[in-house]
């Protein structure tokens, strides 16, 4: 029940969009994430977008775990 | 044919079966034997199987099947393709080159007859690609509703050349475990189809006879000691299955394991597991250890075998059960998979 | 597979588990509360990189598994109803109640379907008007605003056939049950990251400052989870407990606004019966009277008799984590996928599922 992929949106019609995640395309709903625009990746649950990944929080985030491995490495 | 779909008459002996056996099965299938029509297929065998027969050379290889997918045709293939591949690799992974088959049909009232010419035409495609002859066959039509479209039973009669002993029983400690190709497709073309229009995808069926390849590899590496089709139950299962028969352990590294993208992305979306889901044109291998480079550069070279590689190898330890070493190193059981995860897939 | 390959990267994974070697010098015992947790932790083999003194016992987050006997028994008695289609999502349907599972009630002639969406049960209510079409809704704060959502579609649409039986549930209670029960010694709380993606991270504030407890609210891929740990450990080595957001790209402080309101709109809080936990105050979500046209259990009314039973099931206590499925002596002997007693074994998110199906007595766990 908790499982939720972030996928891609390729177009919006209305309250719905058409995703991508590695060829695969599906309908999902936008209604709890009227925000959302084409290009964006968004956290689906059950053909529902729950949230927009946050792009810039992604690559902080990978970035710290680079920066750790790397004087992880170092010493 | 004058009606265009199957009635309960098609398959009660009268005039309609003649009419759908001659019409239909003959033009596709027809071979000296099968136009007889007699009770039972009789004949001498070729003289390639009596020679070896009698001196021994040879073994008979006998295999039965029943296909029950749903649906019916799908994007790489259709049921009648998958029953002839089907009896094609169970021959194949004891070794066995095909020869004959039977095929029962359990048919569905109201089936488009239209739809039962693709599915012949598709099987006689196939039969004639691998050199398979049908030479039995039998049509039962059930109510509507008593069966779904279209069933099909298959029993296979193939030739083990002398020497080949393919076995979980001869599986050893260091032998090197193969796979020929992408693990998932079929199973998941099939489950993505199903959502119809929730998902779309370019997934196909990997559904191909493996014979051919069989023999390639078998003629590389002839300390192959053990070929399975991991069909039902995907990858896990198959290796399960040599493991408890051969009463050895099996550890299998997870980033070996060839996967498409695009069966991970679907199975990411429906909380699936690749390792689970069915294969109809793949086969493990249990290989002894220095015949792997030999055995991989086979496949290799084989159309159906170009993203063959080693995944793992026989062990000694843990007797029975299937260990995956994590890309982090660490170990797991890989366990049969319990219950069912895609109904009717095959 | 983009922003999903990056966060299972394993030499970035062993560089947070170096970290948590080198900084960790207390016992710390850990509550993943969520299912999907569980699984993950099993599936890459998490406990065996830890260090000894670090621990994980897996909570209630299964909201298959702590759906109680009677709200099973009724969505039963519903499917059997000869004017009804039950959809639901997939693992409820082996789930055994009192007298047998959806599965049973289906082979039985129930007309059963599993959808993946409230999406395809309003489907199936379009293409079915003659039938009512009840959703049976199980699940979190994640589920529930999707469940909402396709309540005001009905009403939009004027969809008359269309019904929920809200099994749904609130995630803090159960939490501040399990800590107010004193039954598990716990340091810190691997918060649940799509939960909370839609409630907010503010929402766990009262761990740190009610308890003295941290959480670390994690998504579900290996480094999400390690970095979790790292941040608990960190936390329990200071003494300085809080709330650490750690899926900072799906999840904010005040979370999904609009699936709160959206939520807010068409519930309401009630206390509920959870399975292993008894009644918890505020916890069951109730389709307020507004929308009492789309309520099953108004529209259906069934009485069903739940037979208590002797199974000998520790589903209870697996789910307030004090007992660990190998454990329990039904594990893999009664107790297996194939034949459940209890819903742990049979739920996706299941703690006796995940250690069946993720680990054997023979590789050391």
């Amino acid at each position: 029940m908790c499982l939720a992929v972030p996928l891609r949106i390729e177009a919006i019609e209305g309250e719905m969009a058409t995703v991508e995640l590695g060829g695969v395309r599906r309908r999902v709903s936008l209604i709890l994430t009227p925000e959302a625009r084409a290009g964006d990746y968004v956290i689906v649950h059950t053909g529902f977008a729950l949230s927009v990944l946050d792009e810039q929080e992604a690559q902080e985030t990978l970035e710290l775990f680079r920066a750790m491995e790397e004087i992880a490495g170092a010493g | 044919m004058s009606e265009n779909r199957i009635q309960l008459a098609h398959g009660s002996g009268g005039q309609l079966s003649r009419e759908l056996i001659e019409g239909l099965f003959l033009e596709y299938f027809g071979n000296p034997i099968l136009d007889e029509l007699e009770d039972a297929a009789v004949f001498h065998p070729p003289n390639s199987l009596r020679r070896g027969l009698e001196t021994g050379d040879l073994q008979l290889a006998v295999s039965t099947d029943s296909y029950v997918i749903t649906p019916p045709f799908f994007s790489g293939g259709d049921i009648g393709k998958l029953a002839v591949c089907g009896t094609v690799n169970d021959l194949a992974m004891r070794g066995a080159q095909p020869l004959y088959m039977s095929v029962g049909f359990i048919l569905e009232e109201g089936l488009p007859l239209r739809d039962l010419e693709r599915i012949v035409r598709s099987m006689a495609q196939i039969a004639a690609q691998v050199g398979l002859e049908i030479v039995a066959g039998d049509t039962k039509v059930v109510n509507r509703g008593g069966a779904d479209r279209i069933f099909i039973n298959t029993a296979g009669i193939g030739l083990v050349p002398a020497g080949v002993e393919l076995s979980a029983r001869k599986v050893e400690v260091g032998d090197a475990v193969l796979v020929s190709g992408t693990l998932g497709d079929h199973g998941m073309a099939i489950m993505i189809q199903r959502e119809g229009l929730a998902f779309e995808s370019e997934l196909k069926s990997d559904c191909a006879p493996l014979n051919g390849l069989v023999a390639q590899l078998l003629a590389a590496a002839p300390r192959t000691h053990c070929l399975r089709d991991p069909t039902r139950g995907g990858l896990a299962t198959a290796l399960n299955e040599i493991a408890r028969q051969a009463g050895l352990g099996i550890e299998i590294q997870e980033m070996s394991i060839p996967v498409r993208n695009e069966v991970r992305a679907a199975c990411e979306l429906l909380g699936l597991d690749p390792l689970y889901v069915a294969n109809e044109g793949k086969l493990v291998a249990a290989v002894a250890a220095d015949g792997a480079p030999l055995a991989m550069a086979a496949m290799r070279d084989h159309p159906l075998g170009k993203e063959a590689a080693i995944i793992g190898s026989v062990t000694e330890e843990h007797p029975g059960r299937v260990v995956v070493r994590t890309p982090l190193g660490v170990r797991r059981i890989l366990d049969m998979l319990v219950g069912e995860q895609l109904p009717r897939i095959c | 597979m983009r922003y999903i390959d990056e966060f299972r990267d394993p030499k970035l994974a062993q560089a947070v588990v170096r970290d948590i070697h080198a900084r960790s010098t207390r016992p710390l015992h850990i509550m993943e509360f969520c299912g999907g947790h569980t699984h993950a932790i099993m599936r890459y083999g998490i406990r065996q990189l830890l260090p000894e003194r670090v621990t994980l016992s897996s909570g209630p987050g299964c909201p298959v598994c702590v759906t109680d006997d009677t709200d099973l028994d009724r969505a039963i008695a519903l499917a059997r109803l000869p004017e009804v289609i039950l959809a639901t999502f997939g693992d409820m349907v082996r789930v055994p109640g009192s007298t047998g599972s959806l599965q049973d009630a289906r082979s039985e002639g129930a007309d059963v379907r599993i959808v993946y969406s409230t999406l395809d049960a309003l489907q199936i209510a379009r293409e079915n008007p003659g039938q009512a079409v009840i959703f049976l809704g199980v699940g979190f704060e994640t589920t529930a605003p999707t469940v909402a959502g396709s309540i005001l579609r009905a009403q939009q649409e004027g969809l008359g056939n269309y019904f929920v039986l809200s099994l749904h549930k609130c995630t803090p209670p159960a939490m501040r049950a399990i800590l107010d029960a004193g039954e598990v010694r716990l340091e810190g709380i691997i918060g649940p990251g799509h939960v909370t993606t839609i409630i907010g991270a503010e929402a766990w504030d009262f761990l740190p400052r009610d308890y003295g407890i941290g959480c670390a609210v994690a998504g579900f891929e290996l480094l999400d989870i390690v970095q979790a740990v790292a941040e608990l450990v960190a936390m329990h080595e200071k003494g300085e407990p809080i709330v650490a957001n750690v899926y900072r790209r799906s999840v904010r402080t005040k979370g999904n606004r609009r699936a709160q309101e959206m939520m807010e709109e068409v519930f309401e809080t009630r206390p509920g019966p959870w399975r292993g936990l008894g009644e918890l105050p505020d916890s069951a979500l109730i389709i307020r009277s507004r929308y009492t046209d789309y309520d099953a259990s108004r529209a259906f009314p069934v009485q069903v008799e739940t037979a208590p039973r002797p199974s000998g099931c520790r589903c209870g206590q697996v789910l307030r984590g004090v007992l660990i499925p190998t454990g329990c002596p039904l594990f893999r002997r009664a107790c297996t996928p194939q034949t459940p007693i209890g819903p742990c074994m049979v739920s996706a998110e299941g703690a006796c599922a995940a250690y069946y199906h993720y680990a054997g007595s023979d590789v050391r766990e």
